[in-house]
């Protein structure tokens, strides 16, 4: 299975070539990998293997799947998990209504056994998520972003495995839907449960760690485009010091993003502690980080990176 | 498979690492062997890092795996110039020492720890002068209380207060008679049975379950003869198949959830054994309920999980924000559960003060020492779950 996997790779011509390539395409999609997230997402690309991807909140994880599907151009489906999410939510529903009215109308026209034979085909089929990355479309396999599965329970997480390992659905009334070419799946977890280890044998595992200053310096410049330079510098080796902090939420990119929006919407034109408290709400989500640091910690820390620079 | 022309060593070596990896702990079986090799030659060999990567997404698939295949790895490849090698040398000879001392449990345990500065802190915390093996010390340990068949009936009664224990709703549903839902699926299948004719409409409602236990574990010193009743306990409920986390701490928090999965329950407590390094030390509850709080809270209490706490309250460190850690705790959870064996003495009164930092944000303070108490568990945790 692996070989056909391996010497069959999905549309060949139109996947990037190497890392260099992935890490490229990326980048167009206004997506910074470092060489190690590139090179696991060229491996699962080549490899035809679901991908996935751990990381706290905020480091971009969700992002990869929406930055892969824009920029290889193919449609995404996006599968939120939550608690109790079932075959009727995520993968498809029989179209009980339209079913009791194709009955009664054969009744009533007196073709009652036709109708019996077509009761479950596939206009009566409803499709959610899961059955519909399995069809086919002109422009090449969608991705599948099957988001915080750590979410669902562990029944979903056993449902998915026949999926991921063979890209195929059992629908007892209609058969075995098996995807023509396999889509290009991203699996993300915020680990609040851990997932199961036959569910991580699936897939590629990467761990998405914070990037690191010169990255995010980057990743900043990309997203917040208007903000002056020298605050940039600022506002990353603040946020990035903020991370070493004994916090109990500690701020992701996504955070660092929205409080150089912020700051570019204050017209701010320097840092100083009183600012840094004033907007603290866009970095740290816990009542207690933000109590536990109050304008004496900011106006060191503040102190402490302008030393550095 | 996929070739092995690459001067013919590429298989050769890859398994061998891959076995140095299962030694160290890591679950690598066939199908990932298979996968590390296609994706090194996917990615070729130009680049270390590439190579790094390659092999630790198809074999380290758990962040707890990170560090042991970091070591596997520098161990295996770090030799400048060996890289291009991979192909053609045969590294076996090195994995087999490794191998030797990976048996060796104290081996793996210094393994892990060692590189951690607070590790090594809370170690010398620790007060060695008993443990100079940890299985020894477990084995002792046996039954100082109890007798075997007391233990048996202490163990049943909990199991009873398990299967009592008020189970919540999910969102998931089931057929059922008296459903408050209407079941469109099974009502179809009804009205195709009869011929087209809507009979009966069947009904649904909502899939109850249990939610899930934490226990947190003290294994200080002064909780000894306490520990292992308690362990067996999480043992006997996890091989029934309840949803149960276990931590133990003494000095520094340890997750021993995957080793109660072991089927004898003398094999997991030996493993157990084996992985913690305080048993019998001192106490630092705060530090560990931080620890607890910080890494673990928000992967183990979803789900509307009851936490039970075995510990005595004392606490090492008067300074510790320990009302602080409690009440993190008490409000992440459904319900707290404290047991604590000090209250086997007749008219004892909280006075240590790290009981009584604990009291405010504990729904039920419980005893814990003999057979009578563990009955007064049961029924406890029965109610404990009306907290919202």
């Amino acid at each position: 299975m692996n070989k056909r996997r391996a010497t069959d790779p999905i549309a060949p011509a139109r996947l990037p070539q190497d890392v260099d390539a992935t890490q490229a395409l990326l980048r167009t999609g206004d997506y910074l990998a470092g060489r190690d997230l590139a090179t696991v997402v060229f491996l699962a690309l080549r490899m035809g293997r679901p991908l996935l991807l751990e990381g706290e909140a905020g480091v971009g994880k969700t992002e990869v799947a929406k930055v892969l599907a824009g920029t290889l151009g193919r449609e995404l489906i996006r599968l939120q998990c939550h608690e109790g999410l079932d075959l009727a939510g995520a993968a498809y529903e029989w179209n009980y209504p339209r079913q009791m009215v194709a009955i009664r109308l054969a009744e009533a026209s007196g073709a009652g056994s036709a109708v019996a034979a077509s009761l479950y085909g596939r206009e009566f089929l409803v499709e959610r998520p899961l059955l519909s990355a399995l069809r086919e479309r002109p422009e090449g396999p969608p991705v599948l972003l099957i988001d915080e599965i750590d979410r669902a329970d562990e029944p979903f997480e056993a449902f998915l495995l026949e999926l991921l390992s063979d890209f195929q659905l059992s629908i007892p009334e209609l058969g075995t839907v098996r995807a023509p070419v396999p889509p290009i799946v991203v699996i993300t977890s915020n680990r609040t449960r851990e997932i199961h280890d036959a569910l991580r044998r699936r897939c590629l595992y990467h761990w998405l760690e914070y990037p690191d200053f010169e990255t995010e310096l980057r990743i900043i410049a990309l997203k917040a485009p208007g903000i002056r330079d020298e605050i940039r510098r600022e506002l990353v080796a603040f946020v990035q010091r903020l991370r070493q902090e004994e916090l109990f939420k500690r701020p992701g990119v996504a955070e660092a993003i929205d409080w150089a929006h912020a700051l570019e919407a204050l017209d701010v034109t320097r840092l100083a502690p009183r600012t840094v408290t004033d907007t603290l709400g866009l970095l740290l989500k816990y009542q207690d980080d933000i109590v536990k640091f109050g304008e004496d910690e900011a106006a060191k820390l503040l102190e402490a990176i302008r030393a550095e620079c | 498979m996929p070739d092995t022309q690459q001067g013919g060593r590429l298989v050769e070596n890859v398994q061998a690492f891959c076995h140095a990896l299962r030694h160290a702990g890591l679950p690598v079986g066939p199908a990932q062997v298979v996968d590390a090799l296609v994706a090194l030659r996917t990615v070729g060999f130009a680049h270390r890092a590439d190579v790094r990567r390659a092999l630790s997404t198809t074999l380290a698939k758990d962040p707890a795996h990170a560090r042991a295949f970091n070591q596997a790895f520098e161990i295996f490849f770090a030799q400048p110039g060996l890289l291009h090698r991979i192909a053609t040398t045969p590294l076996l000879a090195p994995m087999k020492r490794r191998s030797g001392e990976a048996d060796n449990p104290g081996y793996r345990l210094i393994k892990t720890s060692a590189s951690n500065t607070e590790d090594r802190r809370a170690a010398q915390l620790t007060d060695r002068s008993r443990t100079t093996s940890a299985r020894e010390v477990l084995a002792r340990k046996d039954f100082e209380q109890m007798s075997p068949a007391e233990l048996a009936e202490a163990q049943a009664l909990m199991r009873t207060g398990i299967t009592s224990l008020r189970e919540v709703a999910t969102r998931r549903v089931q057929p059922a008679t008296a459903g408050h839902q209407y079941d469109p699926k099974q009502s179809m299948r009804l009205m195709l049975q009869n011929g087209g004719h809507l009979v009966k409409l069947a009904r649904r409602r909502h899939r109850l379950r249990r939610p899930p236990l934490v226990l947190i574990c003290d294994i200080s010193g002064s909780m000894s003869r306490y520990t292992r009743t308690f362990l067996h306990f999480a043992h006997a409920l996890r091989s029934g198949g309840h949803r149960v986390h276990c931590f133990v701490f003494a000095t520094r928090l340890t997750n021993v959830t995957r080793r109660l999965d072991e089927k004898s329950v003398d094999r997991a407590l030996e493993n157990i054994g084996a992985d913690v390094a305080d048993w019998d030390g001192g106490t630092r509850i705060a530090a560990c309920l931080e620890r607890f709080n910080v890494e673990w809270g928000r992967r183990v209490l979803a789900q509307g999980a009851i936490v039970i706490l075995l510990s005595d309250g004392l606490e090492c460190d008067p300074d510790s924000d320990l009302e602080f850690q409690m009440q993190r705790l008490s409000l992440s959870c459904r319900s707290l559960l404290w047991l604590n064996p000090m209250l086997r003495f007749e008219g004892f009164q909280p006075l240590a003060s790290g009981i009584r930092r604990m009291l405010p944000y504990v729904d039920r303070f419980l005893p814990a020492h003999n057979v009578e108490s563990l009955r007064a568990l049961a029924q406890n945790i029965a109610l404990a779950s009306p907290r919202p």
